[in-house]
């Protein structure tokens, strides 16, 4: 539900970051964060665990610039992506405008991605939204990891749709804009649709 | 995009700055503001200079979620009531008409009974207001208003353009 303020001439539009624990997610906000202009971004907020792992979700808001006079703004959220968290993972999909799903390229999490990518329409289905009809972008992250599985057969087991992907690593910044730069055009095309 | 989104126009906006502007006058609070459901922030009274009125927009509302979730888990519709006690400042967040949440942040200067009772008055307007919204903006979608919207001439060089 993206956020339209006439007379603060703004567009507010919510992205959530979706994926199985440790898929690095965080660690996409956090690039995001450290390479956007302090102009741009607002603090990063985290609810984590001592141990670093995602609690409740990490906050990024970024205001990118102007569209025909409309200040454009992303909030920018993460699910803690462990498997308990489930309650706290379906409140953070309320109201959202696109979501990116943060796949991990190594072989043995094959199986905790679909299994996220289970969690994922259900929740969003449980809100009311359809994954097929929300602009939708797949990252797979870790590809400097030495056990990764080839793209082809992830994106056949993940994305059969075959929306946009990307190949990432996170840590170090590879794939992480093109994948929020491509998420964020859907948004703001289906915005144009609607309005 | 589910078509609930929240559009805010100008009559309306300064309908709710001046809720808002009263409010924080009669609660005698230091800051006054308006969250929707999602952590948007819609409009806000008081020193708000030294706050970061985004980060609390966005942590307000996942307090409320966190909140409605224990509230559903216990058989209850919604907690519309958070009270938050500080050393110095308290904060009370309630939430309206189902779909904002309003936060007063005061100080030994008022008191939770004064806020209690003004936001309740408060947030009978504000329904009223937010109504007048739904109303509106289901109009406005209704009536081909295409020319008007800024989105509908969106090009793919304005997104573009954002990134460089």
């Amino acid at each position: 539900m993206s956020f339209i303020n006439y007379s603060s001439r703004e567009i507010n539009c919510k992205i959530v970051y979706y994926g199985p624990g440790l898929c690095g997610k965080t660690t996409n906000l956090q690039y995001v964060y450290k390479k956007t202009n302090p102009d741009q971004k607002g603090k990063l907020i985290s609810l984590a665990t001592e141990t670093e792992r995602t609690l409740f979700f990490d906050f990024l808001p970024l205001a990118l610039g102007d569209i025909k006079g409309f200040k454009v703004r992303f909030h920018l959220y993460t699910v803690p992506g462990q498997v308990f968290y489930a309650a706290s993972r379906k409140l953070i999909l309320k109201g959202v405008d696109g979501v990116v799903f943060v796949a991990d390229s190594q072989i043995e999490r094959m199986e905790a991605n679909i299994e996220s990518l289970e969690d994922l329409r259900i929740n969003l289905g449980e809100q009311g939204y359809d994954l097929d009809k929300l602009p939708y972008t797949v990252q797979y992250n870790k590809r400097d990891l030495p056990n990764v599985a080839p793209v082809d057969s992830m994106n056949k087991l993940l994305n059969p749709r075959n929306v946009p992907h990307f190949e990432g690593i996170a840590v170090t910044g590879p794939g992480v804009f093109e994948t929020l730069k491509n998420v964020a055009k859907q948004v703001l095309i289906e915005l144009k649709k609607h309005y | 995009m589910s078509g609930s989104d929240l559009i805010m126009y100008e009559e309306e906006f300064s309908r709710i700055d001046d809720e808002l502007q009263r409010l924080y006058v009669q609660t005698n609070a230091k800051v006054v503001f308006l969250v929707d459901k999602n952590g948007q922030l819609i409009a806000s009274a008081g020193e708000t200079r030294d706050i970061d009125t985004t980060s609390l927009a966005s942590l307000t509302a996942g307090n409320i979620a966190a909140t409605g979730g224990i509230a559903r888990l216990l058989g209850e519709k919604e907690f519309t009531i958070l009270f938050h006690e500080g050393e110095k400042d308290n904060i009370h967040i309630s939430l309206i008409g189902q779909r904002v949440i309003l936060v007063v942040i005061f100080d030994k200067r008022s008191s939770l009974g004064l806020v209690r009772l003004r936001v309740k008055k408060a947030s009978e307007a504000l329904v009223k207001i937010f109504n007048d919204i739904t109303t509106k903006s289901e109009k406005e979608k209704s009536v081909d208003s295409f020319d008007e919207s800024p989105f509908a001439e969106i090009s793919d060089e304005d997104i573009d353009n954002l990134f460089r």
